[in-house]
């Protein structure tokens, strides 16, 4: 009894610390999920002169995903992103975040281009509405313009089978019903 | 010569140290923006507030809140536009919600649960020491006290 009590504390501390060994400090949860995603009427990529607008996103389970040429792990993510665009199950829309066209459209050109269009967000505002903080970042927003998911940084093959790709389809499957 | 240099080194690290500074027309404006970027966190570089960070999108996040107080809005406002995009986490003093009680409370149960326990112990000793002596033992502690002497 004497050793007991002090053992359980200790104990209870190890686990404590176990979990938040296992916790990433950069993953922030983001307020926005269950929000209506916030508007934006931006210059695409590839046009200036065209306009992409939020309203674009709307009637469609779609992702957005926040890149930028200048991003490492944006290079990382993105033969899953154009694998998601072959298997054409979801709109996939980018946000080009704080960059310059030239290198934009070089890094497309490159690379191949995964989404329906990309604005352009020069200045990084609509991404602070966004709440964007580490690009890449990924939304999942449903047909009614709700955000359902964020993925903050890369995503990798594990998170697109097993978070994304089910959420997906269930998102799919609630605009079909109603 | 060499002592210029050895000055030029030891200056070296306050070259850094001039950050943007933003002015205000109004002395007031400028002591609440200081305090403001004080208080939010950078979301990139998690140990730094808006003030002390050089990331890009803590200079980005420093502008709006210029911004947001420079047309005449106040603090509430600018705390609201951060957290509506960035959540509770850009304050460096959570709030009080069901989700932080055991932040906010925890220490204060700690202390009280800690004090409750030396409290028992010291009752415990107290009960420990036997301070009533049986009439015989109080015969044998006069005796010994004689065979000491003074």
């Amino acid at each position: 009894m004497r050793y007991l009590v002090p053992l359980a504390i200790f104990i209870v501390l190890v686990i404590f610390l176990g979990v938040g060994l296992k916790m990433d400090p950069r993953e922030v949860p983001s307020p926005l999920i269950g929000k209506p995603a916030p508007r934006f009427s931006l210059p695409q990529v590839v046009d200036a002169d065209q306009a992409i607008s939020s309203e674009a996103l709307k009637g469609q389970v779609s992702l957005l995903n926040v890149w930028a040429s200048w991003c490492a792990s944006c290079r990382q993510e993105h033969p899953l992103l154009l694998d998601l665009a072959r298997r054409n199950v979801v709109a996939i829309y980018g946000l080009n975040y704080k960059d310059q066209r030239e290198d934009a459209l070089a890094w497309l050109a490159q690379f191949g281009n995964p989404y329906q269009t990309s604005a352009f967000d020069a200045d990084g505002k609509i991404g602070i509405d966004w709440g964007v903080y580490g690009v890449p970042e990924t939304f999942l927003i449903d047909r009614q313009g709700i955000i359902r998911y964020k993925q903050t940084g890369p995503l990798t093959e594990a998170i697109i089978q097993e978070k994304l790709l089910p959420l997906i389809e269930e998102l799919q499957k609630q605009g079909q019903a109603s | 010569m060499k002592y210029w240099f050895l000055t030029l080194l030891i200056l070296l690290p306050f070259a850094g140290t001039g950050m943007d500074v933003r002015r205000f027309d109004d002395a007031q404006k400028q002591q609440r923006y200081e305090h403001l970027i004080e208080e939010l966190r950078c979301l990139v570089c998690q140990n730094q507030s808006l003030a002390d960070s050089s990331a890009p999108l803590a200079q980005d996040l420093r502008n709006e809140v210029y911004h947001i107080i420079e047309s005449g809005n106040n603090d509430e406002e600018a705390i609201r536009f951060l957290v509506q995009r960035y959540g509770d986490f850009v304050l460096y003093r959570p709030p009080f919600r069901l989700s932080t009680t055991l932040l906010w409370l925890g220490p204060f149960a700690l202390l009280i649960a800690g004090v409750l326990w030396l409290w028992r112990l010291a009752r415990r000793r107290s009960a420990m020491n036997p301070v009533e002596l049986s009439a015989e033992e109080q015969q044998r502690l006069q005796q010994l006290k004689k065979e000491i002497g003074p």
